[in-house]
């Protein structure tokens, strides 16, 4: 028996069988239904846009980040996301330059996965939308022919894009907000409408965040928290005048509400770790949701309301952290 | 009165208590030789009466009590003592221990000795008798059975609580006592009361032990209080905290015993000892426990002398598959990995567990992602999470404000953790940092 090579580890000595890589790379596989409809929707314009993301996110990781760090996945998820909130006509130099800003400016100067205070998909977003405001708020229509490019997607780095004027639309939100003009209920849940590569379709994103929630890979309290508060607080408004406000159905299925609520809030790096936390943290973000959208000047609110309380998640976690068993008080 | 039947949190470890539940308990040949560390117990170490030469038998007193809180040690062989010299122990150091070479030719019949009637003795002589017989707990922390049974006098006892949860995966030795010697934990838990001057017990017995509940239940003598009570299975609901709380709603104060809610705790196979010593007046010099794990050929439920070592235990169970990859002693939630196959079998050693190569393959660590599933695991609500990054700042004095002191270590928390971070013992590797910090002034 001596020649048994024995291991000597600390207890626990049995492991459950998550781990951090799968959870990541199940959150990849989940996003690949989302990602066909949205090509489905918008042609190749879509990939494109997707691709550069997910090049600046990727690259960034591997030039800058330790060895092996991309096998955990994480970046691109990142880069994944931020490509699915975006326009599908973006210029693709930009969609990558997103990439790299989310990563590098977003993460990787924290320290790395896990140290960020803010969803590095939304900063990358965030700074895009600083850096070329009229870029990342034209809209393609989808009519046309599936196969043609939804904008100037192959403009060279550092040019603007080129708008040919017939092609660009309106976002329901923005046809609501500017224009009065109320889009069928329908085409919002089907993805029949103007808006970023992934805003196409809520029902297969709550679809594939169900999925998520089963499996235990995303915290099911958080989106519950941000629809049901957005569909309560709105139809508080829309019941007090529904001339003015628009219908709860409508603001649960337009813009980026079902990505961010599924995809972005529960990012579990940046959205608090107790069960009180979450809740608040849903609830706020739904609350900021209706208050941009209805009253601030853009006509969509998901990313800002995001980052808010991202960085409200430190002050959550500690506010909400459970009595400890036989202390007689919160610590 | 039993409003709740659960605590919150824990985990579901695979139970792979199959290998040896339907085992019935076996003895094997005595082994050529035993150690036994002075050190078996929490408290002072016992005081050695021997000198290396001396010829005893099995159940002489080889070593003393050095204090209240100790107790003595019994030969637990028949031969000679072959030397008192530092031994592996099971917690990893090496520890003085008296070593015994068995007496090929002895029957290994104890000597005869005067068993008192223990209906005639008062509590004193009670609890002093238990206190000679070397008991301890048996379930893992090995705490004088003695000093549980005297409370302080102005402390108000109730209830006796039998544990018989066995949490843990893969050990079956509370199990197997429960079904084949229920009268024996019964007589035990008789003599428990009457020393803690209680009319109740109620014993806590997860459900994934129906021959168990059913062999208490059959032989609950008719002028007893005891309640048997089957539990959720769920780790870690053998922990007395939790019990508690499952059985009976009670919430042990942070710092506090369960004395201080009004109750004692042992462990039935321990409660089973109290009976034995006085059935047969022989001191505790065996105990049952099992030996088992995918790394092992034979798994079985054994009643070996104290101080067996690891290598005798495991060749009686047919020796080592190719994959086994680690020899735990305890459970594998709790318990220690093993790297000499000399290290002797204590009181409180509940079990072997060898695990094969995949179970303990320890998997690549990743940075923390804040999943909170640490916090959702925390049988007593701590933050592992932010303890855990604490540790490896070596904070320590900051993790005490965060109540490291509630941590039982009971693994909860490396067990859920994605990312495979070790933070049990970071708290661990904590808390003994900061003990040996009070140590020196």
């Amino acid at each position: 028996m001596s020649e048994v090579r024995l291991r000597v580890a600390a207890s626990p000595h049995l492991h459950g069988r998550d781990s951090t890589p799968r959870i990541m790379w199940t959150v990849v596989a989940s996003l690949v239904p989302v990602m066909a409809t949205a090509t489905w929707a918008f042609g190749p314009s879509a990939l494109l846009v997707q691709g550069g993301a997910v090049a600046g996110a990727v690259l960034t990781e591997r030039l800058v980040a330790q060895r092996g760090s991309l096998l955990d996945g994480s970046a691109l998820i990142t880069g994944l996301l931020l490509g699915l909130c975006l326009p599908p006509g973006l210029p693709v130099w930009m969609a990558f330059l997103g990439g790299v800003f989310g990563i590098g400016f977003g993460k990787l100067v924290f320290g790395g996965l896990g140290q960020n205070p803010f969803n590095p998909a939304l900063l990358g977003r965030a700074f895009l939308q600083a850096a070329f405001p009229v870029a990342i708020t034209t809209w393609p229509r989808t009519d046309g022919p599936w196969w043609a490019l939804r904008g100037d997607n192959l403009a060279l780095p550092l040019m603007s894009p080129q708008n040919a004027d017939g092609m660009t639309g309106a976002t329901p939100l923005g046809l609501r907000k500017f224009e009065g003009i109320d889009t069928p209920l329908g085409d919002l849940f089907t993805g029949n409408i103007a808006g970023s590569v992934g805003e196409t379709s809520a029902i297969v994103i709550l679809l594939c965040g169900l999925f998520l929630a089963l499996r235990g890979y995303l915290d099911w309290r958080i989106p519950a928290a941000v629809l049901g508060t957005v569909a309560a607080f709105s139809g508080v408004l829309w019941l007090v005048d529904a001339e003015r406000f628009p219908d709860p159905l409508f603001m649960l299925g337009s813009g980026g509400l079902m990505l961010g609520a599924f995809y972005m809030a529960t990012d579990m790096v940046t959205s608090p770790t107790t069960r009180p936390g979450a809740w608040i943290y849903g609830a706020g973000i739904g609350f900021l949701v209706v208050v941009i959208r209805v009253w601030g000047g853009l006509p969509e609110g998901v990313m800002y309301a995001i980052l808010f309380m991202n960085a409200l998640v430190p002050f959550l976690n500690r506010a909400t952290r459970p009595r400890v068993f036989g202390a007689r008080r919160t610590p | 009165m039993f409003s709740r039947r659960f605590f919150r949190h824990g985990v579901h470890p695979p139970e792979l208590k199959d290998l040896t539940a339907g085992v019935p308990t076996r003895r094997i040949p005595f082994p050529e030789r035993v150690v036994l560390p002075l050190q078996q117990h929490i408290g002072a170490p016992a005081r050695p009466i021997v000198r290396p030469g001396d010829r005893v038998e099995r159940g002489d007193k080889i070593a003393e009590a050095s204090g209240f809180v100790s107790v003595p040690m019994h030969a637990s062989v028949s031969g000679t003592v072959a030397d008192i010299r530092r031994a592996p122990h099971p917690d990893g150091s090496w520890k003085e221990a008296i070593v015994l070479d068995t007496d090929p030719w002895s029957p290994q019949a104890a000597r005869p000795r005067m068993v008192p009637e223990w209906q005639g003795l008062s509590r004193e002589q009670l609890i002093a008798a238990i206190q000679d017989g070397g008991l301890v707990g048996l379930g893992g922390a090995a705490f004088p059975t003695h000093v549980k049974l005297s409370p302080p006098p102005d402390q108000n006892i109730d209830l006796v609580v039998l544990n018989g949860c066995e949490c843990e995966p893969y050990l079956t030795t509370d199990h197997r006592t429960m079904v084949e010697h229920p009268d024996r934990v019964h007589l035990g838990t008789r003599i428990m009361m009457k020393c803690l001057g209680v009319e109740r017990a109620v014993v806590g017995i997860e459900r994934n032990k129906p021959d168990a509940i059913d062999a208490m239940r059959a032989s609950v003598p008719a002028d007893l209080d005891i309640e048997i009570v089957p539990l959720e299975v769920k780790y870690p609901q053998g922990a007395e905290k939790m019990l508690l709380k499952s059985l009976i709603d009670r919430e042990v104060p942070e710092g506090g015993l369960p004395m201080h809610v009004g109750v004692v705790v042992q462990n039935v196979a321990s409660v089973a000892t109290i009976a034995e010593i006085f059935d047969t007046g022989l001191p505790l010099v065996e105990r049952i426990l099992t030996v088992t794990g995918r790394g092992l050929r034979e798994p079985r439920n054994l009643v070996v002398p104290i101080g067996t070592r690891l290598s005798d235990l495991l060749a009686a169970c047919g020796g080592l598959t190719d994959d086994a990859a680690e020899v735990v002693m305890g459970g594998p939630m709790m318990g220690v990995a093993q790297a000499s196959m000399e290290t002797p079998v204590l009181k409180g050693t509940s079990g072997v567990v060898v695990l094969s190569e995949d179970e303990a393959r320890p998997g690549d660590t990743f940075p923390c992602i804040r999943c909170g599933r640490c916090l959702d695991a925390c049988p007593v609500f701590l933050d592992p999470q932010h303890l855990g990054s604490l540790g490896l700042n070596q904070r320590y004095e900051e993790m005490q404000d965060h109540h490291l002191q509630t941590c039982m270590l009971c693994g909860c928390c490396s067990y859920v953790c994605p990312s495979r971070i070790p933070l049990s013992q970071l708290f661990g590797v904590a808390k003994a940092t900061l003990r040996g910090k009070e140590a020196k002034p």
